[in-house]
């Protein structure tokens, strides 16, 4: 690593803390829309390290990866939610299994457990990469602990978007890692098709036919 | 030698107490007498406080078990302890001079006072296991019966019950515990228990057993629940002693076991200690800021401030064990600041409370209001206390949080990961704890002094004899002094910890008089001395600039209330609605508080009712869950009241041959 | 010598360029509301206005109604003292830290709280409570970033934590990034500002400070009003001293280094008002019980501000 300096290092930790707190930002909105422009300037963020990593690592398809966040993540995806949530007349704000408080304290405990969980296995490792893998898991778990703790379907796909966010953040930052641009495309593809899903049910959930009545119990959203 | 002749003049007060019958001045003189020898102990602290460590006075009295005389031995530590609890007894004997006309009962509590002023004090001599025992006892029998002495009120009673049982459950814990610590030879004296080694599970049990035996006395949460229902059943100069002092008497418990006695805690218990600190600060505090009664409130806040000093304890330990034995001087001369601190502005905000009931014979906050203005002089104390205990500079309460704080931000150097990620966890709670004593005392204080009277009563509060208001005063003083000179009680508690963590430590060593520069000059330090001069001059600068450029006239108006002229005095904000934020934010999940609002129909005059119910869950989960197992158990076991003879000696066989199973097995090994 | 010098210039300097900053906050305002706003000096007319009435107070207050101004006063002003401004070389430096500083301001805020509640009328408790509710989540969030803020730097003390790192003792780190941000959300709680408390309102329902301070009138209100302005620029002078330094004379400096001190700190403050009165306009305020997630987020930043240093230090 001797050929990425101090300060490369410091810039790339920086916009994975950035990462980190947009994923915090998302359990503190009450809004819909709030949730989804934060989620934008998360993606935005994943993008800006992603193009970093690629200009310091000289690594021109990391560049793939970062146009992909950026122009998927950061504009189509809000966007198309946007529309969805606008079109389908979905309640605009976010309903939480368990208050906002303590969706926050938890995700702090979870940061501790990232930090606890990678530091003995990287042990021998400088000091830098550990960082950017606690960032990473971090950003993990609170998509995770997002997608658990709010009911309405949008804003679980945005948990598990985030998720995914925080894997892309992993796989750049770590030097050397193969199939990272075909690792974002496919989750890309995952992330359409879920959404298209929704979209998918919805139109049926409206329209009431009578073949997805015992698909209704299952859903995530409860209107 | 006068330490003892004014312990056993405290024998004699009690016996001159019993007989005291119904003639006020003779209980006038039992306090009075109480006051002087509180005074001779105080003394008799104060000289062997700064003695060369292990030079201090020793005396053997051939009383107590036939085979063991009685040990006495007043050392560093138990000076110090010696000087806490006397400054507490002097203030509160002093009060008591006034205030036992005030008493519902005197007759049934001026024999006890003195019984209990010797229990404590003994127990800070006591250099053997069983003279402590005893003299543990003693206190806690002496209180009970004072908190029993109100036994009309069916409140107290079953509060004083409670207090029993759980004084019962602290001393079999202590018992047990010094059992150990013995081993199987029985030396119960105190040198010999130093002498003697342990191995890894009595060591456990050593420093569990302890921490339950003194932590219930000292009302460690989940063990706090007697706590603030017995405190204030008592009259309030005995509940400034229970809070303010005896819980002091506990921590010198605990303190003699884990640094002394046994002297080589593992690290993981400090951070039990801390974890339990810091949720004892936390919910101490919470439960202070949802009560209306006066003295409920202070001793609910002296179960936050026992967490906050078992907070500086826990982190000693750490780093004892760790081997960083200037930082582990260091918190315990937070831990031990904080006690002195504690004991001074407890008793003082509970004798103020005193006062209050006997002014007004209210101790609901929502009855009072206004006092500053009809009770000038304990309205100043109190305020002086209420700055003093939310932690304010220049006042004492927060040179000791402040000497809290700088260890803990050392604890991150500790080597293990458990206190890494711990330390900054208790420090947020700390600092919580911290801050929502301030909002507690803002409450407590301006809905007690301020505003306008909301009750007859406090409209016509009267004011106080003079022995009350001294008392009092001289507490608020001793307040400000170990605020603005911090020093004084740095350097003198330095002596102490030298024999418990090993280093002689002076917290000003690096700057010099009158600097706090805890670890070095450049680590960060505190001067309350330099502090106090700049503000002040400050203040003055300020006063003078303004009545210098401007006028210095002032009109007496009635309140402008943004042009609400409506003179009602309930429309007040009351102690339940200045909680209200709090109890939201803090409350709503810690609690269950769920807040009902009832309004009557249109066009019914009735009023729109608020309810606000609150559940204990530590109270509902814990303390009646194990009495309805034992409920259980009882009526199973009632059962074998009824047997026949034949199984009656079936399970004595049975018993038998299973004792001899034990010892043949033993044996084989 | 020097360092007494310092440390007078700096007792006088906050005071006479707190008003300047919340003018100049209030023309920034007013000019992005499409206004064209009063001149960045009213607050020292306003002052001046404010000494010559007499005071009005309650028949109801006690002597706290009276003494709680100039007590306010007081403790913020010295707690400004020890914040460097344009030097690190004062005298006082060393007579209070950070956990001082939080307490000091938790003195004026004590008796503030009190005054408020002295009167009694509802709207002193309802501000007296509010804000407390509101202190017991910002102290804790500032301890927690002064606890990251000594990890970082080994010191709490704000004089050598300017120091530390314009020696060049710290880079970029995730901690301080953090600490940052929980110290902005702390700083605009303190200071009653925008999406917190508004400033401006003395609409019932969504005051706390001004709630408080109601009844005041003359030079008690004078004095209550700068209290509130000489933090505004405690708090810039601490966020800009710690985080952006550069400029700050060192023991030792000459007069050139003292003038170019003095320089960057207004250019700094100047910066700060600017935005601070940019963030204001386009930002709406906050429910009351919104507070007590944004603190608490402030908490918690604070809090992942230490845990994080493990992560970034080789320990």
């Amino acid at each position: 690593m001797a050929d990425i300096s101090q300060f490369s290092y410091e810039v790339a930790h920086l916009i994975g803390a950035t990462v980190l707190m947009a994923g915090f930002q998302l359990l503190y909105q009450r809004r819909l829309f709030a949730v989804l422009n934060t989620f934008a300037f998360q993606a935005l963020a994943l993008a800006a390290a992603a193009a970093w990593q690629a200009h310091v690592q000289h690594a021109p398809h990391l560049y793939i990866t970062a146009a992909i966040a950026l122009v998927f993540k950061a504009m189509i995806v809000p966007f198309a939610l946007h529309w969805l949530v606008e079109k389908l007349g979905i309640h605009r704000s976010v309903e939480t299994a368990m208050s906002i408080g303590w969706t926050m304290t938890s995700g702090v405990a979870l940061v501790a457990l990232s930090i606890l969980l990678v530091l003995p296995v990287t042990a021998n490792a400088a000091a830098l990469t550990r960082e950017s893998l606690a960032l990473a898991m971090s950003v993990i778990l609170l998509g995770l602990l997002m997608m658990i703790t709010r009911h309405n379907a949008v804003t679980q796909v945005v948990g598990f978007m985030a998720l995914e966010n925080g894997l892309i953040l992993a796989a750049v930052s770590a030097k050397g890692m193969p199939l990272v641009v075909e690792i974002s495309i496919a989750f890309s593809v995952l992330v359409a098709m879920t959404l298209f899903g929704i979209f998918f049910f919805r139109i049926r959930e409206r329209f009431e036919t009578l073949d997805l009545n015992d698909l209704e119990t299952y859903r995530g959203d409860r209107q | 030698m006068l330490i003892a002749s004014a312990l056993s003049a405290l024998l004699a007060l009690a016996v001159f107490g019993v007989l005291a019958g119904g003639e006020m001045w003779r209980h006038r003189v039992v306090y009075l007498g109480c006051a002087i020898a509180s005074l001779v102990l105080l003394a008799g602290g104060l000289k062997h406080l700064g003695q060369t460590p292990g030079t201090g006075p020793a005396i053997v009295l051939p009383i107590g078990l036939p085979w063991m005389a009685a040990h006495f031995r007043l050392d560093n530590l138990s000076a110090l302890f010696m000087v806490i609890v006397n400054l507490g007894t002097t203030a509160a004997s002093v009060f008591g001079i006034g205030y036992c006309d005030h008493v519902p009962e005197p007759r049934r509590v001026t024999p006890f006072f003195p019984l209990f002023l010797f229990g404590m004090n003994a127990v800070l001599i006591s250099d053997d296991a069983f003279m402590f025992l005893v003299s543990w006892e003693f206190m806690s029998l002496a209180s009970w019966l004072l908190v029993l002495s109100d036994h009309r009120n069916e409140e107290s009673r079953s509060a004083a019950f409670v207090y029993l049982m759980m004084a019962t459950f602290g001393t079999f814990c202590l018992l047990t515990c010094f059992g150990l610590m013995a081993g199987a030879e029985g030396g119960y004296s105190f040198p010999a228990m130093r002498l003697h080694g342990m191995d890894g599970l009595t060591s456990f049990l050593v420093v569990l057993l302890a921490l339950l035996g003194a932590g219930s006395k000292a009302g460690l949460v989940p063990l706090h629940a007697w706590l603030p229902l017995a405190h204030p059943a008592a009259p309030s100069h005995v509940s400034a002693l229970m809070s303010g002092v005896m819980t002091k008497v506990a921590l010198y418990g605990l303190i003699r076991i884990l640094f002394d006695l046994h002297g080589h805690v593992a690290w993981g218990w400090g951070a039990v200690l801390m974890g339990i600190g810091g949720v004892t600060a936390v919910l101490g505090v919470l439960y202070a800021i949802l009560q209306d009664d006066l003295k409920k409130l202070l001793a609910y806040s002296t179960v936050e401030n026992i967490g906050v000093v078992v907070i500086g304890l826990g982190l000693a330990i750490a780093f004892k064990d760790s081997g960083e034995k200037a930082l582990a001087a260091l918190a315990l001369v937070a831990g031990l600041y904080h006690i002195i601190n504690h004991s001074i502005f407890k008793t003082l905000l509970f004798l103020s409370a005193g006062a209050v009931i006997t002014a007004t014979g209210e101790r609901s906050l929502n009855k009072l209001g206004g006092l500053l203005n009809r009770m000038p002089w304990t309205g100043a104390a109190t305020l002086v206390g209420a700055l003093a205990i939310s932690a304010l500079p220049p006042l004492n309460g927060f040179v000791s949080e402040w000497l809290i704080f700088q260890s803990l931000f050392k604890g991150p150097s500790l080597p293990h990961w458990a206190m890494k990620f711990g330390v900054p966890v208790v420090g947020a709670m700390l600092a919580l704890a911290a801050a929502l004593a301030a909002s507690c005392f803002v409450r407590a204080y301006g809905i007690a002094f301020l505003g306008r009277p909301r009750s007859q009563a406090a409209a016509e509060a009267h004011t106080l004899p003079f022995s009350m208001r001294w008392s009092m005063a001289v507490l608020a003083a001793l307040c400000i002094i170990l605020g603005a000179v911090p020093v004084t009680v740095t350097d003198a508690v330095s002596h102490v910890v030298q024999p418990l963590t090993g280093v002689s430590f002076a917290v000003s060593a690096d700057l010099g008089w009158p600097w706090l520069s805890p670890v070095s000059s450049t680590r960060g330090s505190y001067s309350g001395t330099v502090l106090v001069m700049t503000g002040l001059s400050l203040f003055v600068i300020c006063i003078v600039l303004v009545h210098g450029f401007g006028t210095t006239r002032v009109r007496r108006a009635d309140a402008w209330d943004c042009g609400h002229r409506e003179n009602i005095v309930n429309a007040q904000y009351s102690g339940e609605s200045f909680a209200q934020p709090l109890r939201r934010v803090f409350c709503s999940s810690l609690f269950g508080v769920k807040e009902t609002v009832t309004m009557p129909d249109p066009g019914d005059m009735a009023p729109a009712k608020l309810e606000v119910r609150v559940i204990d869950r530590i109270w509902v989960f814990l303390y009646l869950g194990i009495g309805r197992v034992v409920g259980f158990v009882a009526d199973r076991v009632n059962r074998m009241q009824f047997l026949t003879v034949r199984r009656y000696l079936l399970m004595m066989f049975a018993t038998l041959v299973f004792m001899l199973l034990v010892v043949a097995v033993r044996q084989q090994k | 010598m020097t360092a007494i010098l310092g440390q007078i210039a700096q007792i006088f300097l906050v005071v006479a360029l707190a008003p300047l900053i919340t003018g100049w906050v209030r023309l920034v305002k007013s000019r992005l509301n499409g206004r064209i706003g009063a001149s960045p000096f009213q607050p020292y007319r306003d002052f001046y206005r404010l000494l010559q009435k007499e005071a009005v107070v309650a028949h109801s207050a006690s002597w706290v109604f009276r003494a709680a101004p100039y007590v306010t006063f007081a403790a913020v002003w010295l707690a400004a003292c020890i914040i460097p401004t344009f030097t690190t070389n004062m005298v006082l430096a060393p007579a209070a830290d950070l956990i001082a500083l939080v307490a000091l301001l938790g003195v004026a805020r004590f008796w503030t709280a009190l005054a408020g509640m002295d009167v009694g009328t509802s709207f002193g408790g309802l501000g007296a409570s509010r804000e407390m509710m509101i202190a017991s989540l910002a102290e804790p969030a500032m301890l927690m970033v002064s606890f990251s803020l000594s990890l970082i730097t080994g010191t709490t003390s704000p004089a050598q934590i300017i120091a530390f790192v314009l020696g060049g003792g710290v880079g970029i780190e995730v901690s301080l990034g953090l600490a940052l941000a929980a110290l902005i959300m702390v700083a605009i709680a303190e200071n009653g500002r925008i999406p917190i408390d508004n400033p401006a309102t003395h609409l019932e329902l969504t005051m706390v400070h001004e709630a408080m301070v109601l009844e005041y009138s003359g030079r008690h209100l004078a004095l209550m009003e700068g209290a509130g302005m000489v933090r505004l620029t405690l708090f810039m002078a601490l966020i800009s001293g710690i985080f952006a330094p550069w400029g700050m004379a060192q023991p030792g400096a000459g007069a050139l280094g003292v003038a170019l001190g003095l320089g960057a700190f207004l250019a700094k403050c100047f910066i700060l008002a600017t935005a601070l009165g940019f963030f204001e306009t386009v930002i709406a305020k906050m429910r009351v019980f919104r507070y007590a997630d944004f603190l608490g987020g402030a908490l918690l930043l604070g809090l992942l501000a230490t845990i994080f240093i493990y992560v970034s230090e080789a320990v």
